[in-house]
Order: structure tokens, then C-alpha cells, then sequence
């Protein structure tokens, strides 16, 4: 791939990137939240089609232009994505063939499907029936029926995005095994990974991505792989001065959780946040860092009134003294409001007012009653859109046609009027742009002077270093490290994650 | 989002004619569309459609879905749908002559015990659709099906009649006119007089309370002369009214409920949370709303309105018959999205869906005038139905 270059509305997404994968190798990529892999791997599968992103895509020797994936699979290139595709409720063989049946003029052929399925089931070491659900069984081994469903698929040229990452110990290291059994029938592979264990184990080469861009490529085949180098590689960036000056001011600790333990809502049996601990000050901001998926947001919405998980224990402390935080409601009441990390799908009404939005966790605020007072309603809402300058036409315009970052500001007004005690800011800052985020780091560091709680969690390192007083190191449902900000750094974040996720 | 409207905000108190006929049209669309609809049958049927006993008839015989209609746009705001309120209202009406006729009840506790009654279905169907999961889409269907078979069970399949004379007037009569003149009932003149002073009053102290809190207004030109116009439509209907027999007492009770709703959508905090549960329920509930609960009270209110309008159907026809409300359900939420609800939830209106309702009542009662078959008049139905919502929506994404 050369010169790749990719936007989104507004934002550049990769830069001019290049990378060069040998024939029957297994090339790792790597690099933070962020830095463009999975996007790299949507432009060379097709996801993203020919057109709208620059830049050339050679393959065994000529240049291709997909048009969508379809495109890429006929020139074997298979990709797996993270999130896994399969449909739950048909069989392991249904799922394989899917959208490229054993079929003759749409008539599905039962006998060949099984067949195939069986021979696809041996190369990828599963012992189950093709008639199997789905659903029956366990993550491993659906990311296996995921494997034998490219390899269904003259496949050349296998991406695999984090295949892991919902893996345990024993899974990962058979997936591995495998990948490298492939290897050694002449496949080419692409890995997405964070964990530099797996990149030492199996791969030939590695290309560390950051902020959009390609900064090396490491050929691991002769020397293996320094973890040092890859890590500073990965967050190596200057700190700017993209945060506002503070001088923090922490009294006591107000909220505390303790021994909080949550179970996934889906698979019930298995443990999803395991025994957390931790508390926050008056006007402190708490960092809470991580990689996706660590369980930050999980943790988050348990707490704010048991919006996920099932099966939850622990104790939550205000000022001391246990609070019920069992729903929402009652979360509220006792001065906690949670900012969600998906503002369209968890925290706005698209389709309504600014300020319907703004009174929506305190509409008794704002009514007497049950009646809703109209005046007092625009007055607040004018006076959040001023405060935390929201630009707007007016409040009564629609959300929906606002910006990400007045978006935003808008789910901040709500909570802000909801007058809580403790803010807990689900990546604050994610997708919205560079004057929006000063501004909301602007406001934070406001709400800790006014001696609120703040625990922002992100995905975005600099952003904790910046803004926070004292930061968690969140690792699969645990915290694994907790630091002051001033001891901190990037690489000793990343190290943590990674020693930790060596196990 | 490739048209992020981001303009500087104008000065209170200061919005473009263009603008503003815009919003106007926008919001005014569907009465506009109402008006043109009336138009042209009055045209067509020289005249007999706006005379006045045609008019009391068309209003009439409107009435029990226009009362229904209010409910279901709760129902459909939140997101959810109810197929079973013809046959709830059939049930409903077969109650109330089994306990009038059959067992000579009076007509107050009959009429509690059936609104009652209708309470505790929308109560049973919304439970399963609010603490359950299951979709109101199911459930009602279920629910039309059990009903319907239970108004003919309650019936024994025969039609139960006639009702006391002082509950036929719930349908059949009028309001009493103590003027006593012949020709013109001043009484519902007048009163129609009252009611359009009272709105006009309304709506300009609702301007001058804007103003008040700095919010932007319509120009006072703008809105004493659309008022006028509204003021004048209504004064017209009472009269064309008055000059037959007067304001049917069903109008007064459509009337009073539009209000209410129109109230309760528009200014309270449960129509802004049930507004907020259609819109996106995820957030609503992170917003500390009880979703569930809010879903199960506006089947209630649709259980209760839908036993109102068996009653009044029923007091129309002074009989109960076990096909009664055969084919509502499909009136009412018709209604509903002509009026310009979302079947996704969260938008509509409760004037939307009333106008909704008179739009296919002004058309069926044209069309029958005009001596179109049965036939054609469903095809028109169908179409006046897809082209209504797809102007809606097309001019959503434009």
C-alpha cells in the first residue's frame, strides 16, 4: 500500500501511509486507539471503496481498486474483523457459507456444504457438529468458525484485527498455533495487535502506526522484538500545550467504590469487572486509562444505577456512607451523573430541542407540578448555551443538526443542570475537534476548581496526562496500576497494559 | 451531517418573513392540506359538504376515532403501536349494553365500570409490552384477536339494545339551549365565540411570556392575523352548528380531551418524558426516566380512551353489535401518521393526529356524497395514507 490517505468529515484519518507486506509472512501492526489501523485495514479490504481515499493498493504485483469487499475477497483478501459476524441463531455451516452458498441457481446443496464444512472444521482444529448453533458456543470458537469461514474463500491474504482480544490464555495461544500453521503453508497474514507478547511470538514484521501515520517498520525475523522500541514508537509524540494551566485543589474523598464486581450481561457466567476498587477527592480529576474493551465504560455504567451488567456486588461510599445506586434514578438523586461515550446512541434525542435535551435528567427543575414551566426552561438552557457556548441558532434547533462538539456541550449542560457531585466523563473528547476539546477541558478543569469529583476516563493518553490529578491503569474488568499523574508517563502506562496483559 | 447549521444566533425578538412562512408552512402543512381537502369536496358536492348537517354528521361520525386518535399518539410517540383498540372498543361497547340493557344498570356506574374496564386491558397489554419486552406489535395483535372473540362471546353473537335514553345522549345530543330560539341555537354560537376569544388570548400571552424571557417571537402583525383566521374558522363552524341543532355533546367532550392532550404532550414533564423514551430509550433511561413504567401508563390511557370511544360509538348506533369497531384500529393510526407521527417514535403531535382523523373523515364522507364505491374509496384511503407520510419524510431528508 503506498501513500495512503484517508478523511472523514473533517478529520484525517490517515496520512500518507505506506506498508509493504512480503509474501508468506506474518506482519503485525500496531499501535494506540486511534492511530488508524483498523481504518488502514477497511481501505485494503474494500470496506472503504476505491475513491474515497488517496493513494495505491499493489497486490502480488499489480494495482487493485475495490469497490467494495466483495471486490477484495475475489482477490483473496480476507479480512476478520473485531467485532465478530456471525448470526447467532444458524448453524456453524449456514454461518460459513454465508452470502457465498454451496448453491446451484440458488438452490442450496445440503451434501457439499456439510462436506466442506467438515474439511473446514479439521483445518482449524474444531470438533463439532456443522449443524451446531452459534450461540452454543464459546468465543474462541466462534473466532475459529470466523477463521474457517475466509478460509472457505480462496483466501491470500488473511487480516485479522485484534483476534484475541476476547480471547483467554489457553484460546490465544491455540489461535496462534494456528496462524502459524498457515504461515507455514504459505499464507501472507496481517495482524492487528496490541499485545507485544503475541507480535514477539508470531510475527515476521512489524509496522507501528501513530496519529495516522507509518513511523517504522521493524523486521523481528533476525533480532527479536524490543518492546521498549515498539513502545515509544507507539506513543512517542510531543506533548503540546492543548490543556489548560490548573492548580488543583483536592479535599477529601467523597466517592468511593469498593469490591465492585460485575458480570457480562450476555454470558452471564463470566466476570467482567472483577473486584474494583477506588475513590475520588473533592476537587480532584481521576484518570481511568486503558485499552477498548478493558471494561472502563462497563465499570462506569454499573455504577451509575446498574445500566450494565448483571449480577452486581459491592459497596458505593458518599461522603462516607453508603448510597443505593441501583437505578438511575436514585444514582442521580445522590448527586452522580454519568456523560456517555456514545452521545447519539446513549446520550441525546437526536430528533428534539437543545433544550428539551438540557432539562432532561432534571425536568422537576424546571417544573412545578408535573407542568413544565417554559420560561424557566429557556432560561436555563440559554444560560448553559452561553456558559459553556454552545453554538447554536437557537436552543429550540434540533440536536441533530448540530456538531460533534456542540453535541457535546450539550449532553455536558444536561448533567451540569442535573447538579451533581461527581461527574464520571466517558471519553469526553472523542470525535469532536481541537477547539471543541480545549474548551471542554476548559470546563472540567472549571467543574474541579467548583469542587466536584471529575473520573474521566479516555482512550487517549496525553488527554489523561494533561488533565488529571491521579490516574488508574484499567486492564480486563481490573486496575492494575494506580499512579499520580506526575509520576506518569505514556511508556508507563503502556507497560502496565502490556505486563499485564502477559499475565 | 453535512449540513451543520452553526450561525451566529439573531437578536430576540427578530425572525426572517422568509423564515418564518417557512416554519409556518411547515408546522400549518397538514391543516393547510386539511383546508385544500375540504375545498375541493365542497366543490365537487356543490356545496353539501359544509352544510350544517352534514357538518354536525361528519363530526359525528369522526368523533370515536378523533378520540382515539389522542391516545394512540402516545402509544405511537413511545415508540410502540396498539392493533387491538377496534375490538377493545367492540368489547368495551358490548359491556356497556350486557350491564345497561341486561342487567338495568344506570348509566353513571356503567359507564365508570366499562372506563374501568378498558383501563384494565390497556394495563394487561401494557404490562407485557413494558416489563416483558414483548412487542406492542404482538401483544396487541393478540389482543385483537381475544377481544373481538370476547365481545361476541359477551354478546352471544346478537346485537343488545336499545340503550337508556340519557346515555344515547352521550352521542345523540346536543348541548342545551336555554335561549330557546328556533333557528339559530345562540347558546353553541356563543360559546364557540368564547372558545375562539379564548384561544386568541392564549396564544398572545404565550407570546408576550416569551418575549418575557427573551425568547424569540412572532411578529405581533403575524400572529394577530393567523389567529384571526383560526378565530374566524371557528366561529364560522359553530354557526354553520348552531343553524342545525348545535355543538353535539360528543364535540364537547373531543374538545376538552384535545386540550388535555394537547396539554399534556406540549407542557408537562410526562409528555416530555414519553417524547424522550420514542426519541432514543437508551438515553432516556440514563437520564433517570422509568421507561418501563412510562410505556405501561400510556396503554392504560389507551385502554381508557379506546372504552370512551366504544361507548360513544355505541350510544351513536343505541345498539351493541359484535362487529362494532371492526377495522378502527386501522382509522386511528392512519390518523396518527397523517398527522405527521414518526412509526419510529418520538414526533407527532396531538393536532397532527387530529387533523389526521378529520382528513380521512372529510374524505370518506366527500367520497360517499359523491357516490364512489366502497372500493375505490379504500384505494384513495391507501394512497391519500403512503403519499401523506412520504411528503412528510422526503421533506425531512431534503
Amino acid at each position: 500500500m503506498r501513500g495512503i490517505t484517508k478523511r472523514f468529515t473533517g478529520v484525517v484519518a490517515l496520512k500518507d501511509v505506506n506498508l509493504v507486506v512480503e509474501a508468506g509472512e506474518i506482519h503485525a501492526i500496531c499501535g494506540e486507539n486511534g492511530a488508524g489501523k483498523s481504518t488502514l485495514m477497511k481501505v485494503l479490504s474494500g470496506v472503504h471503496p476505491h475513491g474515497s481515499y488517496e493513494g495505491e493498493i499493489h497486490f502480488a504485483g499489480r494495482e487493485l481498486q475495490f469497490d467494495s469487499i466483495s471486490d477484495s475477497e475475489e482477490q483473496g483478501i480476507i479480512i476478520i474483523h473485531q467485532e465478530l459476524a456471525l448470526v447467532p441463531l444458524m448453524s456453524i455451516a449456514e454461518n460459513i457459507f454465508l452470502g457465498n452458498e454451496q448453491a446451484r441457481l440458488g438452490v442450496i446443496d445440503p451434501e457439499s456444504t456439510h462436506r466442506r464444512t467438515v474439511e473446514l472444521l479439521k483445518k482449524v482444529g474444531l470438533n463439532e457438529s456443522p449443524e451446531e448453533l452459534i450461540t452454543n458456543l464459546g468465543v474462541g470458537k466462534q473466532q475459529l468458525i470466523e477463521i474457517a469461514k475466509a478460509l472457505s474463500k480462496k483466501v491470500k491474504l488473511l487480516i485479522l484485527d485484534e483476534p484475541t482480544a476476547s480471547l483467554n490464555e489457553n484460546d490465544s495461544q491455540a489461535l496462534l498455533d494456528l496462524l502459524l500453521e498457515f504461515k507455514a503453508q504459505g499464507m501472507t497474514m496481517i495482524m492487528i495487535s496490541h499485545k507485544l507478547n503475541e507480535i514477539a511470538r508470531i510475527a515476521d514484521s512489524v509496522t507501528i502506526l501513530r496519529d495516522g501515520s507509518t513511523v517504522q517498520t521493524i523486521d523481528c525475523r533476525d533480532a527479536p522484538v524490543n518492546e521498549d522500541v515498539v513502545i515509544r514508537h507507539m506513543v512517542g509524540r510531543e506533548m503540546a500545550d492543548r490543556y489548560p494551566h490548573r492548580e488543583p485543589d483536592i479535599g477529601e474523598t467523597v466517592f468511593e467504590v469498593r469490591d465492585w464486581v460485575v458480570f457480562h450481561e450476555q454470558h452471564a457466567d463470566r466476570k467482567f469487572i472483577k473486584g474494583v476498587s477506588f475513590h475520588v477527592r473533592r476537587g480532584e480529576i481521576l484518570g481511568i486509562a486503558g485499552l477498548m474493551g478493558s471494561g472502563r465504560t462497563e465499570l462506569a455504567m454499573s455504577l451509575f444505577g446498574r445500566s450494565y451488567g448483571r449480577r452486581i456486588s459491592g459497596k458505593v461510599l458518599m461522603g462516607g456512607k453508603e448510597i443505593d445506586v441501583s437505578t438511575v434514578e436514585k444514582a442521580i438523586s445522590h448527586g452522580i451523573a454519568y456523560v456517555t461515550e456514545d452521545r447519539k446512541g446513549y446520550g441525546l434525542i437526536l430528533e428534539n430541542e437543545i433544550k428539551h435535551n438540557i432539562s432532561l435528567a432534571n425536568l422537576p427543575g424546571v417544573s412545578r407540578f408535573g407542568i413544565i414551566d417554559e420560561g424557566k426552561e429557556y432560561s436555563v438552557a440559554r444560560d448553559s448555551q452561553k456558559k459553556i457556548n454552545i453554538r447554536c441558532a437557537d436552543v429550540f434547533q434540533y440536536v441533530s443538526n448540530l456538531s460533534g462538539g456542540n453535541q457535546q456541550k450539550v449532553v455536558l449542560s444536561k448533567w451540569l443542570f442535573a447538579g451533581p457531585e461527581v461527574l464520571i466523563l466517558d471519553e469526553p473528547t472523542r470525535g469532536i475537534d481541537v477547539g471543541a476539546k480545549y474548551e471542554i477541558y476548559c470546563l472540567i478543569a472549571q467543574l474541579a476548581r467548583e469542587g466536584k469529583c471529575i473520573i474521566l476516563i479516555s482512550s487517549e493518553m496525553p488527554e489523561l496526562l494533561g488533565m488529571s490529578d491521579r490516574l488508574y491503569v484499567m486492564n480486563e474488568g481490573a486496575l492494575i496500576a494506580e499512579m499520580k499523574t506526575a509520576d506518569a508517563s505514556q511508556e508507563i502506562i503502556m507497560r502496565a497494559i502490556v505486563s499485564a496483559a502477559k499475565g | 451531517m453535512n449540513s451543520i447549521v452553526e450561525t451566529a444566533a439573531p437578536a430576540a425578538g427578530k425572525i426572517s418573513t422568509a423564515t418564518l412562512i417557512k416554519k409556518n408552512v411547515h408546522e400549518y402543512g397538514m391543516l393547510i392540506s386539511l383546508a385544500a381537502i375540504m375545498a375541493f369536496f365542497e366543490y365537487m358536492t356543490d356545496g353539501t359538504l359544509m352544510q350544517p348537517l352534514n357538518i354536525t354528521n361528519l363530526l359525528l361520525q369522526n368523533s370515536y376515532i378523533v378520540i382515539m386518535a389522542l391516545a394512540m399518539l402516545l402509544v405511537i410517540v413511545a415508540g410502540h403501536i396498539d392493533l387491538s383498540v377496534g375490538s377493545v372498543a367492540g368489547f368495551i361497547g358490548g359491556l356497556a349494553a350486557v350491564l345497561m340493557v341486561d342487567f338495568h344498570w344506570h348509566y353513571i356506574p356503567a359507564t365508570l365500570v366499562c372506563l374501568l374496564a378498558g383501563a384494565l386491558i390497556g394495563g394487561i397489554q401494557g404490562y407485557f409490552v413494558a416489563f416483558h419486552r414483548i412487542p406492542s406489535f404482538i401483544v396487541t395483535l393478540g389482543g385483537m384477536l381475544v377481544f373481538r372473540g370476547a365481545a361476541l362471546a359477551l354478546l352471544k353473537g346478537q346485537s343488545v339494545g336499545p340503550f337508556p335514553r340519557e346515555f344515547q345522549l352521550l352521542s345523540s345530543g346536543f348541548i342545551p339551549d336555554p335561549f330557546g330560539a328556533d333557528g339559530l341555537r345562540l347558546t353553541s354560537l356563543l360559546l364557540g365565540g368564547v372558545v375562539a376569544l379564548v384561544l386568541f388570548t392564549m396564544s398572545l400571552r404565550e407570546r408576550a411570556n416569551k418575549l418575557h424571557y427573551g425568547a424569540a417571537a412572532e411578529p405581533l402583525g403575524f400572529l394577530i392575523a393567523k389567529n384571526v383566521a383560526f378565530a374566524a374558522a371557528i366561529v364560522y363552524f359553530s354557526y354553520l352548528l348552531a343553524s342545525y341543532k348545535g355543538l353535539p355533546n360528543v364535540l364537547v367532550i373531543m374538545f376538552v380531551l384535545m386540550m388535555v392532550f394537547d396539554f399534556i404532550t406540549n407542557r408537562t414533564t410526562i409528555g416530555r418524558r414519553i417524547y424522550a423514551l420514542g426519541g432514543n430509550e437508551k438515553a432516556a433511561r440514563l437520564s433517570g426516566i422509568k421507561t418501563d413504567r412510562l410505556s405501561f401508563y400510556t396503554f392504560v390511557n389507551m385502554g381508557v380512551l379506546a372504552a370512551l370511544a366504544g361507548l360513544v360509538f355505541a350510544a351513536r348506533l343505541n345498539t351493541a353489535t359484535p362487529k362494532a369497531g371492526v377495522g378502527f384500529e386501522l382509522d386511528v393510526i392512519a390518523a396518527c401518521f397523517i398527522g405527521g407521527a414518526s412509526a419510529t417514535g418520538g414526533v407527532g403531535k396531538v393536532m397532527g393526529a387530529v387533523i389526521g382523523a378529520f382528513v380521512m373523515g372529510v374524505m370518506n364522507n366527500g367520497m360517499s356524497i359523491l357516490g364512489i364505491g366502497i372500493d375505490w374509496q379504500q384505494i384513495i384511503k391507501g394512497v391519500v395514507l403512503v403519499a401523506a407520510v412520504f411528503v412528510d419524510v422526503y421533506n425531512k431528508n431534503k
